[in-house]
């Protein structure tokens, strides 16, 4: 018998991150901005991409979003009530979106004709982390209450965001929202990241963020 | 697997992992899976090595990549600086594999394993 080492360096995540890339090519060549929504379930992802595509819309943007689950197109449904062309991706069962499901679920989309696409991921603040859907920007969101910790407990996730939103300040008060821990705890992580403190139920925040889209859009293919 | 076919023959006695801090992979949930998914597989029995890459960032202010102590606070341990730029600890990738390649295989048995060509 001989034992020998082979060594091998290969990504186990390899097959994903070469379908990103090749992802990352096609949304550049088309000149769309990309951005991944991350957060747990229940957080308000698909309310603030709800009033994210409604005011997008209003100001002559052309968006889609593509918005993951396990199960039902109920978020799908409620998305496309603003008007954009919206497609359900169902996992049923795995507990993310891959590199893969988008490009299947991107068939027939003219990425040319589109400002902005949005992907909700399935609600998740672990696995998703991992995989790459070759968006420009990933941004993760936490609600008031969720508690300020979270980006301490999920320092993946959070670590990897370009942009950070807060969600429900409106309720903030009653929940006890610390709003400078929960500040504090996002740049221990991710320093210098731009936060976004929201509500899409009054709109607060919302300009602030529509402004940095429109900024980022700008510069989508420099 | 493929890497296999070049060893006709040949069982995998242990698969070696390189795991990042940041790569959100627990060894213990790893180790449970792998004895599970690795059955009727030509890795069925093969141990399962999982070494942990510490998170290093490049501190703009000490000029020089930082190994971070944890995952709490990506600050630079020397000077405290905030770092932005990170340049390892989100790795999750086979290093190697180490196999008995099979010559003689038939009449050798398993407490020889380990013995190094």
């Amino acid at each position: 018998m001989t034992t020998r080492i082979v060594e091998l360096r290969r990504g186990i995540l390899k097959k994903n991150d070469e379908l990103a890339a090749g992802l990352r090519d096609r949304y550049a060549a088309g000149g769309v901005l990309v951005l991944n929504l991350v957060s747990s379930p229940g957080t308000g992802k698909t309310a603030f991409l709800e009033r994210t595509l409604t005011a997008l819309r209003a100001r002559g943007a052309k968006v889609a979003a593509l918005v993951g689950d396990l199960e039902t197109d109920n978020d799908a449904r409620r998305l496309a009530a603003s008007g954009a062309p919206v497609r359900q991706i169902n996992t049923h069962g795995i507990c993310h979106l891959d590199a893969e499901m988008i490009s299947k679920h991107l068939d027939g989309w003219e990425l040319g004709n589109l400002d902005y696409l949005f992907i909700e991921n399935v609600g998740n603040l672990v696995c998703p982390s991992s995989y790459d859907l070759g968006e420009k920007i990933r941004v993760a969101l936490l609600s008031v209450t969720e508690g300020e910790d979270k980006p301490l407990k999920y320092p993946t996730l959070f670590n990897s965001a370009d942009a950070a939103v807060i969600t429900k300040m409106d309720i903030a008060e009653p929940c006890g929202f610390d709003r400078g821990l929960a500040l504090r705890n996002i740049n221990e992580i991710r320093p210098g990241i731009r936060i976004f403190e929201t509500s899409a139920k009054t709109g607060t925040g919302m300009e602030e963020w529509l402004g940095y889209l429109g900024e980022e859009c700008e510069k989508r293919g420099a | 697997m493929e890497s296999l076919e070049s060893y006709p023959g040949a069982r995998v006695l242990e698969v070696r992992l390189r795991v990042g801090a940041l790569a959100a992979v627990v060894e213990d949930s790893l180790q449970f899976c792998y004895g599970i998914a690795t059955e009727g597989t030509s890795l069925e029995g093969s141990k399962l090595v999982v070494k942990t890459v510490p998170v290093v960032m490049h501190c703009v202010g000490c000029g020089q990549d930082v190994e971070l102590v944890g995952v709490q606070s990506f600050r630079c341990p020397r000077c405290g600086e905030p770092c932005f730029d990170l340049r390892q600890g989100r790795e999750l990738e086979i290093e190697a594999i180490e196999i008995d390649d099979g010559v003689g295989a038939e009449t050798v048995g398993d407490a020889e394993i380990g013995v190094k060509a």
